[in-house]
């Protein structure tokens, strides 16, 4: 991909769609994962592509007001053994577990009993984990369980997937002293406007571009 | 005189093409695999690597990883970097369970520093296979497409030359490699408590189903625990492998797979 497509792409990405709109989607994904095993709660992280930790970004039940944002290194947890390994796990009993890491959930205020953890793959690169705590015991036990999880963090993936362009995206935008930010802001508001607006706009739009390309020749 | 080297592919004369056989009713669990230890058999688990000293691992007889090279390709050398997650350590516990005396040997391929593309399990595989490894156990991998063919011909590199691949399947019904090659033995999990049973599938390409639920599993720390993965079905398959070569040395791939068959416990009931 060269330069100009490279902008055009991350443009058209940031104006199709806000974090917001894709925190929605997280969250939707882990209110469900939740519904679904009748769990405590439901998390799902992303490995951050620049210090490479995983970082919640969605919860839902026990940690949803404080959790999204914090960060742990990659290869600690139940969460790193399922990122590294690519395996999809459940440990009904944490508290013989070593793998577990009891500091980090300590940290979050909240010590699950049993887990359920799957990882987020998407065209064979791991993004991420999908995890469910204190799943109801009759919904946690079986390899079907697990393949339903498997099943469900295949949509996530997907999910997690435009968020992660999306903040690339964002990135090359910032990137140019904010001046493409600007110009996907303007793409954007015009985007939303009524269709007097949005032609009002595009003639204002279409003058400015002859005045440049007037001014270039 | 050196022998003449074969021209073609040819069936051969009718004494060469004998073959010792036992009869179909003749292969038992009994026969197969009972009193057998594993004793003589080298076993190579393929993963993250096994932690050295673990309990329920015991011995190690080889321990390596692959890693980036002088010129930036894959190598393999030997390490002490023991387990990046913990996968390879539960996976070869099950082994060691299975097939007490067995020689066990790893090749990190995950979390090695050279994951990621591939690259790091294609390299780490054909290693395994030129050592010439009786059971390779594979409890991962790779929806990459681009590396069905490698992956597919080292298969068969495998078969023909006497080394038993045993790889998970999916849990989902996907495109993902090696375990849908017919060179390898592929394995899911049943959902029965029974480390002992092993279920031929009539319906492939999943071929052998395995204990993979509420297994209890070496954990790193030289801890134990009991989880459900439908990855932990492999190694119960590549440890009953290992029983049947070491009780029966000589064995091609092909031979493993039909005594597996053969002493199903599905295949046997319905007799």
């Amino acid at each position: 991909m060269n330069a100009n497509s490279e902008i055009v792409a991350a443009i058209s990405t940031a104006v199709a769609g806000s974090d917001q709109d894709h925190r929605v989607l997280l969250q939707s994904i882990v209110d469900t994962a939740r519904v679904i095993f009748e769990a405590s709660a439901s998390s799902i992280f992303l490995v951050n592509e620049e210090h490479g930790d995983l970082v919640f970004e969605a919860v839902s039940g026990e940690g949803e007001a404080f959790l999204v944002g914090r960060r742990f290194p990659s290869t600690k947890g139940i969460a790193g053994w399922v990122l590294n390994s690519r395996d999809a796990l459940i440990v009904n009993d944490l508290s013989t577990s070593t793998v577990f890491a009891r500091d980090i959930a300590e940290s979050t205020a909240y010590v699950p009993g049993a887990l359920m953890a799957a990882p987020l793959i998407y065209e064979d690169e791991a993004l991420g984990v999908l995890e469910v705590l204190d799943p109801r015991p009759g919904a946690r036990t079986g390899i079907d369980e697990l393949t339903l999880l498997t099943l469900f963090a295949g949509q996530a993936s997907a999910a997690l997937r435009i968020v992660q362009r999306n903040r690339h995206a964002r990135r090359i935008l910032d990137g140019a002293d904010g001046e493409l930010g600007e110009l996907a802001a303007i793409v954007s508001t015009l985007a939303q406007g009524d269709n007097g607006r949005r032609e009002a706009g595009l003639r204002l739009i279409r003058s400015l571009h002859e005045l440049l390309v007037d001014n270039r020749s | 005189m050196t022998a003449r080297p074969p021209l073609t592919w040819r069936l051969g004369l009718e004494d060469d093409i004998a073959v010792a056989a036992s009869g179909h009713a003749g292969v038992t669990a009994e026969w197969a695999w009972r009193g057998a230890t594993g004793r003589g058999v080298r076993v190579c688990v393929v993963d993250s690597g096994i932690e050295p000293d673990h309990p329920m691992v015991g011995r190690i007889d080889g321990s390596y990883a692959v890693r980036a090279g002088a010129d930036g390709g894959a190598v393999v050398v030997e390490s002490e970097a023991g387990d990046s997650c913990g996968h390879g350590t539960a996976c070869a516990g099950i082994i060691r369970s299975i097939a007490p005396e067995c020689e066990l040997h790893s090749v990190q391929v995950l979390g090695a520093g050279f994951s990621g593309t591939g690259d790091a399990f294609v390299t780490g595989l054909r290693w395994a296979i030129d050592q010439g490894f009786d059971v390779v156990s594979l409890s991962l991998s790779t929806r990459r497409r681009h590396l069905a063919e490698p992956l597919r011909e080292l298969g068969d590199l495998a078969y023909f030359r006497g080394t038993v691949l045993v790889a998970s399947a999916h849990n989902l019904p996907v495109e993902s490699f090696p375990w849908r090659f017919s060179s390898v033995i592929s394995v899911g999990s049943h959902a029965e408590n029974d480390p002992d049973l092993i279920l031929y599938n009539p319906r492939p390409p999943v071929e052998f189903f395995a204990h993979g639920s509420e297994v209890e599993v070496a954990w790193p720390g030289g801890g134990r625990t009991r989880c459900t993965g439908n990855s932990f079905a492999t190694p119960h398959v590549a440890g009953r492998c290992a029983l049947i070569m070491s009780k029966h040395p000589g064995l091609t791939p092909f031979q493993v797979k039909t005594v597996l068959y053969q002493t199903s416990q599905n295949v046997r009931e319905e007799r």
